[in-house]
């Protein structure tokens, strides 16, 4: 029996572990390239240079920083709830792996093509906020709990408009499954016949990722540091390596999505460059843009931000919505 | 105002001690806050962690010896905290100041006033959550303090007013320096502008944001830009003029509704003006000595005396009580920041968390000079 079990998950199996370890590679090096970047783009715009010191042009800062919080002692304050405090940067990171498996890296570099891919995508981000909470609620610290209710608002406040502009997405490919909605924009990305949509997935994931502006759970001028402020060492490392990786998720869907995934550019197409890096370039070109805006504008106020959403960004969603479903079943 | 002890605890409310550490306290200010959800209720700012006795201490010391202290009080405009005390000094015991020594202390003053408000520029933007114009202001910054390190000797506490004169004369390439830096940071205000002023997240951060009306702000004696930016046009280099300043032409920037972003553009048209006021007075720079004939050791005669200057915060007051020796029988300041900072107990009710940060800053305190 346990024969036929392994030649029958044997393939796949393997797939899944080779994935998983992939992923993991893909994860802890993405972060270590994306702190650099942050802070060399930070630096330029900023007129100064950013890390200079660890190898050529500081490429081994993040390295030696790594290394630095890996040996600190991990602190757990008197007054916390310990099991959450501990829980929270480990659950933080189950999104991390979960998404990747079914985002198609090119043709075929996919670890699973479920049929229901994109759902699973936004029902695994979820947990983000989850971790959050669990960390601010644990920390029993004012400004952890404040950044903590933040999130949680935040996080409603921005899943529905997201949710519903992806809508659009899949109807045009009328399926779930990322290689479909890929192949349905052979021809013109989502991006340039529903515009309207993209950026305001873009503005969304922004704000699902806690980044300026729209940083308002860790906002370091109000909240000292929201709710991570009492974590430190290799905990506070997990947050901050899965805000990384949640930067590079929500650009690598919103490439899938809006920007052709794999695809080349139409025009561009005779030339033999691989999908794979045609995705990380259209990915890191987003990311880049997310950076950028980091560094150029000052914070939202919660209660503007609430507003914002509510009041513009999901009546938004919801016309836009109705009126793309109107002219796709026009032209189906 | 609150009393610092809790009342009886009632459902729903949550205190909350931001400061004396804090990142945006700006020093060891603590912000005693009663809170519902976001909502302040009652905001009490408690001072006092940075008190060292500056005016004690000025009784103990000869008025020479004083001095330094001066800068130390306000970090950030040390050279009008020298100014005022040493124009105090020279009032009451009537030294003569050269007609060079005068404008040299305006140029300088006005390059401290301009470094004061740059400070203030990149911090309150860091406040609201933006990094970069931070360390644009800086760079600009960098240049005056590299010039008055020329002349003074220092960067930041600055002892350079001397009782009827200044310590250092400036050269041709103070002057230089000097023109060079006005040419640059005019070219910088697009930069600002674009960046900030005209940024829709930060207008709609200020505007409306923190109003103090030109009645709250009479009532509890603010100065500076606090009071001109609520539409008062008061600025004590005007209203009661010192030193060279009736002989030169600045105008008197004012707001109208008195909110953040009002202050904001007050502090911003003042850089302008302190530009202009050096360039005339670099114009005008006559020959001649930098010291007057004043005693080796300075013995006011008896009596009160009282003067004001007007400091990048308000107005700057000594008031010095002389028993007829070469020591102060009593030192007092009167300085802006203080009572700039009693306004929050009324204007922080009802805001939120995040505007109490932009309010606070947008007022511009600097604790060791409210503790001294």
């Amino acid at each position: 029996m346990w024969q036929s079990l392994v030649t029958l998950l044997g393939p796949d199996l393997a797939r899944l572990v080779v994935g998983l370890v992939a992923i993991m590679a893909l994860v802890q090096v993405n972060a270590l390239f994306l702190v650099w970047l942050e802070r060399k783009v930070a630096g330029h715009i900023q007129l100064r240079l950013g890390p200079m010191e660890v190898g050529p042009h500081g490429i081994l800062q993040t390295i030696v920083d790594g290394i630095k919080l890996l040996s600190k002692e991990l602190i757990t304050p008197r007054h916390v709830d310990w099991k959450l405090f501990v829980l929270a940067p480990i659950v933080v990171f189950i999104p991390v792996f979960s998404c990747f498996v079914v985002i198609p890296f090119s043709e075929s570099l996919q670890i699973r093509d479920l049929n229901v891919g994109v759902l699973l995508i936004f029902a695994f981000s979820t947990f983000n906020v989850l971790a959050i909470l669990m960390g601010g609620w644990a920390a029993n610290n004012k400004y952890s709990l404040l950044g903590a209710i933040r999130s949680v608002a935040q996080s409603v406040a921005y899943e529905i408009p997201l949710l519903l502009v992806v809508l659009n997405v899949i109807l045009w490919a009328n399926s779930m499954q990322m290689s479909a909605i890929v192949e349905a924009q052979s021809r013109v990305w989502n991006a340039f016949w529903m515009p309207v949509a993209a950026v305001i997935y873009l503005i969304c994931a922004t704000a699902e990722t806690n980044r300026a502006p729209f940083d308002i759970p860790e906002a370091e001028s109000e909240l000292v540091a929201g709710f991570h402020t009492e974590y430190s060492g290799m905990r506070f490392a997990l947050f901050f390596l899965a805000e990384y990786s949640n930067m590079l998720i929500v650009a690598a869907v919103a490439t899938t999505l809006f920007f052709g995934g794999w695809k080349p550019f139409p025009f561009l197409d005779f030339l033999p460059i691989p999908g794979v890096v045609w995705f990380f370039g259209k990915t890191y070109a987003l990311i880049f843009g997310v950076i950028w805006v980091r560094w150029t504008f000052p914070r939202l106020r919660f209660d503007q931000l609430m507003n914002f959403s509510w009041k513009i960004m999901i009546p938004a969603a919801l016309i836009h919505l109705v009126v793309y479903a109107g002219i796709i079943k026009l032209i189906r | 105002m609150a009393s610092q002890l809790p009342e009886p605890i009632v459902e729903q409310t949550y205190y909350l001690n931001m400061g004396p550490q804090h990142p945006s306290t700006h020093g060891v200010l603590r912000l005693f806050l009663k809170l519902d959800g976001e909502y302040i209720i009652e905001a009490d700012p408690i001072v006092g962690y940075g008190h060292r006795g500056h005016e004690k201490m000025a009784e103990s010391h000869l008025y020479e010896q004083f001095l330094p202290n001066t800068s130390r009080m306000d970090y950030l405009s040390g050279l009008l905290f020298n100014h005022g005390y040493v124009a105090a000094v020279e009032k009451m015991t009537g030294i003569e100041v050269p007609p060079r020594a005068e404008y040299i202390r305006v140029i300088s003053v006005e390059l401290n006033r301009i470094s004061s408000h740059l400070l203030w520029f990149g911090t309150y933007i860091m406040d609201l959550g933006g990094f970069t114009p931070f360390l644009y202001a800086f760079d600009d910054r960098e240049i005056i303090l590299d010039i008055l390190d020329r002349i003074t000797g220092s960067r930041l506490t600055y002892s350079y007013c001397r009782f009827g004169g200044v310590a250092k004369d400036v050269d041709d390439e103070f002057v230089r320096a000097t023109r060079e830096f006005i040419g640059r940071l005019r070219s910088r205000w697009d930069d600002y502008h674009n960046l900030v002023t005209k940024n829709v997240i930060f207008i709609h951060r200020t505007k409306g944001v923190g109003v103090i009306n030109r009645e709250t702000a009479l009532r509890f004696g603010c100065t500076g830009p606090v009071l001109r930016g609520a539409g008062v046009a008061y600025d004590i280099r005007r209203a009661e003029p010192y030193s060279v300043y009736p002989e030169l032409e600045f105008e008197i920037p004012t707001g109208a509704a008195g909110d953040a972003f009002d202050r904001y553009m007050v502090r911003l048209q003042e850089i302008e003006q302190s530009l202009r006021i050096i360039e005339q007075a670099l114009e005008r720079l006559p020959a001649g000595p930098i010291r007057g004939r004043a005693p080796r050791k300075v013995r006011p005669p008896k009596g009160e005396f009282y003067f004001a200057v007007e400091s990048a915060r308000g107005a700057v007051g000594f008031y010095i009580v002389s028993d007829g020796t070469g020591y102060p029988y009593r030192l007092k300041v009167r300085s802006p920041s203080l009572s700039n900072l009693q306004v929050l107990t009324e204007t922080l009710s009802g805001t939120l968390v995040a505007d109490t940060i932009s309010i606070l800053g947008s007022v511009d305190i600097v604790v060791p000079e409210i503790d001294r």
